[in-house]
Formats: structure tokens, sequence, C-alpha cells
């Protein structure tokens, strides 16, 4: 490597380093973020069935009946304030003893469905009711089939994405600003090597950035990595490679930080919201996939989600690998050609 | 080869329709001298260096740097360039010792990290960020950086606008060890006292062009003569054609109160100057005199004060 592409390479890391914010949303953030969300979204042992048993004759032997049966919870409430139970989302269910006893609920609300045959069993049951099909149970959780099994490679790949196009498109743009770039190029040095300088800084941070997020997902989570670390690696160095591409090119005409701020924002926003970081991208009409699916964003969260939690093999990713290869090229050569100089 | 590190003839830059930066400049600036462009901001200074430099095109005119063109070989052309601009943003978290690296990393050969630290006084600094840095140590790393490449030809753009005057002279002190050691040095300024301290030879620009050339001790006894005497009188009668009739008296001009005569011999001036006074039975509100300076070249051909 010559001398000035190795400088210019110390300069960008000593520069981010030296930058306790820029550390902190790189690498410190989405370990917050993990945090949180696995957190908020642990598996919790399934919720008991909120019953209203309305006052009247019976009721007392009803809900007694219904609080010996397992995962109801039964209340006895005077008629108005059962009916208010059931409109305020208290209650899922208002039953009223009597001969045919009767069940008040909304079956447009998922919980009140399954009330409703769960309120209904335990109440036959309790009358004398016997199966005549034997069945046993057995409960599974699938390893990486939990929310933050699918969290853990979209802020993967949501972080690629981020200190792509800030640490790359933000920083060239504010080097132009102060006129560094001007002063840099009032020098011998190469153009290419200024530019390659930032790619060679994504993957030394690279190597630190993913294994962060790995370890600490499986440390803090147990999120597993099915697949191979080496795909793995392989898929994450494509997307940084196309996210630099981005960066470099959002950075190419911007002459001041403010209108760059404004680019990325409107390049990362939609992948944000459409690619699958948070819940996943085939919640969106059939309409939009196309679009969704031709997202870098999108091609790295799906391809990192399947090595993950699937275990799938090179040939599998194949597919979102070539856009993420076909993108950076695009993206560099395009940026190369318009890339304003002074 | 030439003995001229910069030849330039006719150098035409505008900006938009309107702006016009450098209007048909000729500059001729000798290998091993330190060279100023003087003016005052928005003469044109800046566009004109930045030319030189290879970093703007101008629409007109034709530029020779060191026996070289820009269109060709500008690389290697280079590698023989120093180059400090008016502001110079450097890394902001950078020690002194890894910017001067960085900057010396981009020349093929050059002075060592060390020596050219030590060429800039920065040697107790070297291991402080760029941010911690006075405005006088920034602005000698900035010129540290452009002597990393051992350049033939320095250019250093208002290089003390701003500092302290010691910092200034700490600067000067560079430039003056750079001249002695041979190389050529192209500077900006609007402080004469600058030009006349570093310069052997100045061109004075206004408006984008030269409009005066020389050594600073010519420019002033060409254009002004060796002393200013300027004063205030109490009387109507005392104007222009009295004053211009005195001995000694080279020329007169009539300053916001009063007048300032510029004069050869002020032992002569005076007395002629006094009778006048007194013969109008006028009073003398003030009176002082100063050996002339670029400023009064500069308020001489213009009209205009440097600093405005």
């Amino acid at each position: 490597m010559s001398s000035a592409l190795w400088q210019l390479t110390l300069t960008r890391l000593r520069s981010f380093v030296r930058e306790p914010s820029a550390v902190f949303w790189t690498f410190g953030f989405p370990i917050l973020l993990i945090v949180a969300l696995g957190i908020a979204f642990r598996n919790r042992p399934p919720e008991p069935v909120d019953a209203a048993v309305e006052a009247g004759p019976g009721a007392e032997e009803m809900r007694a009946a219904l609080a010996a049966a397992p995962g109801v919870k039964a209340r006895l409430l005077p008629a108005g304030e059962a009916r208010a139970a059931l409109r305020t989302g208290r209650a899922a269910i208002v039953v009223r003893p009597g001969s045919p006893v009767t069940y008040e609920f909304d079956p447009t609300r998922p919980e009140s469905r399954v009330a409703r045959l769960v309120v209904d069993e335990a109440l036959q049951r309790a009358a004398g009711r016997r199966d005549p099909v034997a069945a046993v149970e057995r409960q599974v959780a699938e390893p990486g089939s939990r929310y933050v099994d699918f969290l853990v490679p979209g802020l993967i790949g949501l972080n690629i994405m981020s200190s792509g196009m800030w640490g790359i498109g933000w920083v060239i743009v504010e080097i132009r600003q102060k006129k560094l770039l001007k002063r840099m190029l009032a020098t011998p040095m190469r153009r290419g090597q200024f530019l390659f300088s930032f790619v060679l800084m994504r993957m030394a941070f690279l190597v630190v950035e993913v294994p962060v997020l790995l370890v600490f997902g499986r440390l803090a989570f147990g999120v597993p990595l099915q697949g191979s670390f080496a795909l793995l690696s392989g898929l994450a160095l494509l997307g940084a490679l196309a996210f630099a591409g981005v960066g470099v090119l959002v950075a190419s005409r911007a002459r001041n930080t403010q209108t760059v701020n404004g680019l990325i924002n409107l390049v990362m926003m939609p992948m944000f919201l459409l690619s699958g970081v948070f819940f996943s991208s085939s919640h969106f009409p059939d309409l939009m996939q196309p679009l969704v699916k031709a997202l870098p964003l999108t091609a790295l969260n799906d391809a990192l989600r399947a090595v993950m939690n699937e275990g799938a093999g090179a040939a599998a990713v194949l597919p979102q690998a070539a856009l993420l290869a076909g993108i950076a090229v695009v993206s560099f050569a395009l940026a190369l050609r318009i890339f304003r100089w002074n | 080869m030439t003995d001229l590190a910069i030849r330039c003839r006719g150098l035409v830059k505008r900006y938009g329709s309107e702006v016009l930066a450098v209007d048909g400049l000729d500059l001729d600036v000798r290998r091993g001298e330190c060279f100023g462009l003087l003016g005052p901001n928005g003469a044109g200074k800046t566009t004109t260096v930045e030319i030189l430099e290879g970093l703007l095109l101008p629409d007109a005119g034709d530029v020779e740097v060191l026996g070289s063109r820009w269109t060709s070989g500008a690389t290697a052309l280079r590698e023989r360039l120093g180059i400090t601009l008016q502001e110079t943003h450097l890394p902001e978290k950078l020690t002194v010792e890894e910017v001067v690296r960085l900057f010396r990393s981009f020349y093929r050969r050059g002075r060592t990290v060390d020596e050219v630290i030590a060429l800039v006084q920065l040697e107790e600094k070297r291991r402080a960020w760029f941010e911690k840095l006075s405005g006088g140590q920034k602005q000698r790393l900035a010129v540290a950086c452009a002597l990393v490449g051992d350049p033939e030809l320095l250019f250093l753009d208002e290089p003390t606008t701003g500092l302290d005057p010691q910092s200034r002279r700490q600067l000067w002190d560079v430039v003056v060890a750079l001249r002695a050691a041979g190389c050529t040095v192209l500077l900006t300024t609007h402080y004469m006292d600058e030009a006349e301290r570093l310069c052997d030879r100045v061109a004075i620009v206004d408006h984008g062009k030269v409009i005066a050339l020389g050594t600073p001790r010519e420019l002033i006894s060409r254009m002004v003569g060796r002393e200013v005497v300027e004063f205030a009188a109490s009387h109507d009668g005392i104007d222009e054609a009295a004053l211009a009739g005195l001995d000694g008296v080279h020329s007169v001009r009539r300053m916001a109160s009063g007048f300032a005569l510029t004069v050869d011999r002020v032992h002569v001036a005076i007395p002629s100057l006094l009778a006048l006074v007194e013969a109008k039975g006028a009073t003398l509100g003030r009176l002082s005199t100063h050996s002339a300076t670029l400023d009064d070249v500069f308020v001489a051909l213009t009209g205009r004060q440097l600093r405005e």
C-alpha cells in the first residue's frame, strides 16, 4: 500500500475514533437499540384470558369454574361495569349466566375470539364434557424465530448503511466545505487514493462493527448464527461497498453539509421504513414489493437474515449479493463522473 | 531554462457575467526573490494566485510556472510547489506531527517531518491537536504543510491576516529564512509593512490589474517622495494651489480634515508651510510628519485608503 494511501486512511481512522459522538452512533447506539427493543418485545408466557362474569343468579359458581381453568382470569362485575370493561379492553369477553349462557364479545378482536373458545371450553369441561379424541401437547420455541433474532441482522444492515452514508458522504462534504479538499488538491496527492481511503476506512470499521453486534446479540439474548461466519462477513463487506458507493455519490456534488444532510436522509428514510429493519418488509402490498426488493438495504437485510436465522448457503443469497455488488459498481462509477473536486 | 519562476500575460477571470476579478494582469516573478502582491480586499489577489497555483482556470491569458504550464504535467509541477490557502482548515483532531506526516506522504521527495516542524518552530506543539493551536500556530502549521516537498516556489496567500503582532513576526522569520535559503516566494497581503519588510519587489493590484511595480523603496520615492506632512489649518485661504507652490512640496492632497503634503526635504517644506500659515493669519490645528510608506503609495495611486 502506498504511503499516501496509508496516511489518508490513518487520518480517517484517527478523525473518527477521536470524535466520541461518532463512535457512539456507530457502536453504542445499535447496542442500545438491541437492548431496548429486545426487552420491549421479549417473548412472554401467554397472556391469560380476561373474562368478566355479569352478576346474577349462578354467577359466583360460574366465576369459580372459570378461575379454576388454566389461563383464565375471571371477575364478577355488575352488568353495566362488565360492558364497560369489554368496551375499554379490560375484559376480552363478558359471560352472562343463564340458560343458555350468553357470550358477549367483539369478533374482530383476536384476543376476544380466543377468549370465546377458552371460556367455552372451561365451562363445558366443568359441566362434564369429555373429549372423544385423546390428544397430548408438545410446546416448541424454534431458535431464530423470536423478535430479537429478527432484529439483530436488521440492525447490522442498518448500521452498515448509516455508517457508510454518514461516515463517507457527510465527511467528504465536510472536507470539501472546509476547503481541506482544495488544499490537498494543491499537492501531488492522487484523487483516487483520497476516495479509496474512505473505502479502506469502512472496511477497517466493519471488522469491529459486525462482530460487536453479533457477540452482543449472542451474549445478551442468545441470538444464533446458523450459517457460516465467512458468508455473513462477505455479505457485510458487499453491503459496506454498496453503501460506500452511495455515500460517495450523495457527496459528489454537495457544497455544504446541510445539503448532504438532506440528501442522506432522503436516501436513508425510505430504506429505514421499507427494508425490513424493525418489521418484515413482506407487510407491504404486493404492488410495492418489486420496489422494496430493489432497495440495497432490503437485499442486505434479507441476505443477513437468511444466513443468521435460516443457515442459508451462498447460493441462496446470490441474488442479493449480486444486487449489492451492482449498486456498488454503478454508484462509484457515477460518482467519479460527476464528483466536484473544486 | 528561464530565470523567471512565474510569467503570466493577459490574465482574465470573470465570476458570472458581472464580476471581473482579474482584468488583463501581467506578472513576472524572478527565481529566488520574494515577490509581494499588494492590494485591498477584492482586488483580485487571491483569484490571481489560485490561477497561478493551477486551482482555477483563467478565462484568458497565458501562465507559465517554473517553466511549465498547467495544461501538461500538472502533478510533476505540484511536486515543486508549496501552497498555503487564505484559510486552511486542517483535520481538527490530528496532531501537528500527524498533519505534517500526511502532507509529506503526498510528495515523492522532500524534507523530513522533523525538519519541517523545526523550520516553523512547532517542536513543542508536535503532539497537540490542530484545533488546540493558536491562530499563529495554525498558520505556521499551514506553512509547514507547504514546505514538506522542499518547494522551489512557495505561495503564501495572506499568511498573517488576523494574527497578533508577535505571531506575525514569527511567521516573517520563517519567510526570511526560506528566502535566504533560495526559495522563491510569492505572497499576497494587504499589510504594507509586511510587504516592505519581506518583499524584494511588489506589485500593487487594484480592480484586477497591476497599477504599480517595483521595489518598495522605488515605489515610495517615485510615487510619493520621502516624507509626508499632515496638518489642519483654520483658514480658507490655504488651498491646494498655495500649498503646491511651497518649496520642496511634491504633491498636495486634501483629506477629510486638513491636507497631506508629500515632500522631499522636510526641513525646507515645514518652514515655508509655517510662513504661509502666518501670512494668511491662520492657526495650525495639528501638524505631523512621517516617512512615506506603501500605504501612501496606494493612496496616491487610487485616492483610497488600502484597508477600507
